[in-house]
């Protein structure tokens, strides 16, 4: 049976306790009602739940997740699902700057856009966005996948390591050391599964393939001079 | 830090609950500005009053003899000139242009702190928690058709009310700030070539300086935001009032938060939701996150 927890009649902190199951440990489903833009909202769970939350959400939503299923009817603030280890969180709105920031596993899917640094530094999750996302996505990314299913504004995949991102749209502009590589049938098979496990209708083979160039990684001992 | 917010009322019939509107908004955004809060609120303007000029002055006396002031300027400028105290301000009002009542007050009593001049705008700001500076200035009472409003986490210069936002831009002017300029000294030592005066140490006022320059220039306001794009170098969000409406702008990597909201009665801006979510059918309005370096502004701000 679902819980419903609502936000105008309990504190955020009594609702994180509830979430993160430290009280009750065999409740798995919650609703959570009137969030009014608070912060830090279902974040640090580590079990297998699913919450629902109706309503726009403030910072760090689902921050840490692990394991838990969380999904925000409306858009998320600042560093949604940021530093995610695993779990599935849904946006079906916008999501504001650093969505998915240092995410280690799991997978984020944002149906509205995201704006600047989405999967900033992102270490191994997966983000599937179906609008456009903003300047500086993906900086200094290293692991996983971040899908774009409209356009990208300028330095996108600056300074990446190991990301790989496909983009269905225009990106503004390439961030240093990003470059558009070739798109084989290993990555539309990839890129075909992210699409399905998020849920959205769109043919791989209308998307371009980014990633580094690798030309950032070692220290050249031609410029040792300058040190 | 610091936490900004504006709420301009498309529909007339919400007027006279403006301040009651406005005011948990601004609360809602203590923790990020403990340390002062101030806020502009337009009045006057819709109903026709604007043949009337309006300074609003401060000192931190709350005894302060408003009246032989208003005297004697009322005697200068040959007309007769009402006031009322409220707290540690005064509103003085009179059939004047709000020029000449601030020449005057430069003139005659340069010690007195001129929060703003003009037909519409007050600027009321004091230090200490948004809340009791709210109600200090009787908030939850005030009709109009816009505020901007600000809660200030101090960084770069002294928690007074002088360095409380928001400042005033020219007449009918105001802008509030969240972020830090790293060039005000310069743009200061500029602006000052200019002829331009300042009474704080804080980089806002010499970005609401900036604006008053280039409008003074005869940029109109989008047209010296645009200028300020390229001018001014360091983190911002600036909302920026005017007697019909407000603008928004913020720095080319928005470095500060934003959020957005617009519905059939109202458009209102804020740092964070929250301060947004107990406004009148929110949960129906289009909100978005203003892009970096794009100008909005509404009612012919």
């Amino acid at each position: 049976m679902t819980k419903t927890i609502d936000l105008s009649e309990q504190d955020l902190r009594h609702a994180n306790r509830c979430l993160q199951r430290r009280d009750d440990g065999t409740q798995t489903e919650f609703d959570v009602l009137n969030p009014m833009g608070a912060h830090a909202l279902a974040a640090g769970l580590q079990e297998a739940v699913t919450v629902t939350i109706h309503g726009h959400v403030g910072y760090y939503c689902a921050g840490m997740n692990q394991k838990a299923t969380v999904t925000v009817h409306g858009n998320a603030g600042v560093g949604v699902a940021e530093n995610m280890m695993s779990g599935h969180v849904h946006v079906t709105g916008d999501a504001s700057q650093s969505a998915g920031a240092t995410g280690h596993g799991g997978l984020l899917v944002i149906e509205g856009n995201a704006s600047s640094r989405c999967g900033i530094s992102m270490k191994g999750i997966d983000i599937v966005v179906k609008g456009s996302v903003g300047h500086n996505s993906a900086f200094m990314a290293q692991a996983g996948h971040l899908v774009i299913c409209g356009d990208a504004d300028d330095g996108l995949g600056d300074s990446i390591y190991e990301t790989v991102i496909y983009l269905r749209g225009e990106a503004k502009g390439l961030g240093a050391d990003c470059v558009e590589k070739q798109m084989d049938d290993a990555h539309r098979a990839t890129l075909q599964s992210l699409l399905t496990k998020a849920g959205v209708d769109a043919d791989p083979k209308d998307f371009r393939r980014y990633g580094s160039a690798r030309a950032l990684y070692n220290f050249k001992i031609d410029n040792v001079g300058a040190y | 830090m610091c936490g900004i917010v504006g709420l301009y009322l498309k529909d007339s019939s919400l007027r006279g609950r403006l301040g009651s509107l406005f005011g948990p908004m601004l609360a809602e955004m203590t923790d990020r500005g403990p340390d002062s809060a101030g806020f502009a609120v337009y009045r006057g303007a819709a109903e026709g009053q604007h043949q009337e000029a309006k300074a609003s002055l401060y000192d931190p006396d709350d005894a302060y003899d408003w009246a032989s002031l208003a005297d004697a300027m009322g005697h200068d400028l040959g007309i007769t000139i009402d006031w009322d105290r409220v707290s540690t301000h005064a509103i003085l009002r009179g059939p004047a242009g709000a020029g000449a009542m601030r020449e005057w007050l430069v003139k005659n009593r340069p010690e007195a702190r001129v929060m703003s001049t003009g037909s519409s705008l007050e600027i009321y700001k004091e230090t200490g928690l948004p809340r009791d500076v709210m109600s200090r200035f009787g908030v939850p009472q005030m009709t109009g058709s816009h505020m901007i409003g600000h809660t200030r986490m101090a960084t770069e210069s002294a928690v007074t009310t002088e360095g409380a936002h928001p400042f005033n831009t020219g007449d009918d002017l105001c802008l509030v700030h969240n972020g830090s300029l790293s060039n005000h000294e310069s743009l200061k030592r500029m602006l000052r070539r200019e002829g331009l005066v300042f009474q704080t140490e804080n980089d806002s006022e010499v970005a609401a300086g900036y604006l008053a320059w280039r409008l003074s220039q005869g940029a109109s306001l989008e047209e010296a935001l645009e200028a300020g794009l390229k001018d001014f170098d360091g983190f911002y969000t600036f909302t920026v009032g005017t007697k019909n409406g407000f603008a928004v702008l913020r720095d080319p990597i928005a470095c500060k938060p934003a959020v957005m909201a617009e519905t059939d009665q109202w458009v209102a801006m804020a740092s964070e939701f929250r301060s947004l979510a107990r406004l009148p059918g929110v949960e129906d309005a289009t909100v978005w996150e203003p892009k970096p370096a794009t100008i909005y502004s509404w009612g012919q701000a």
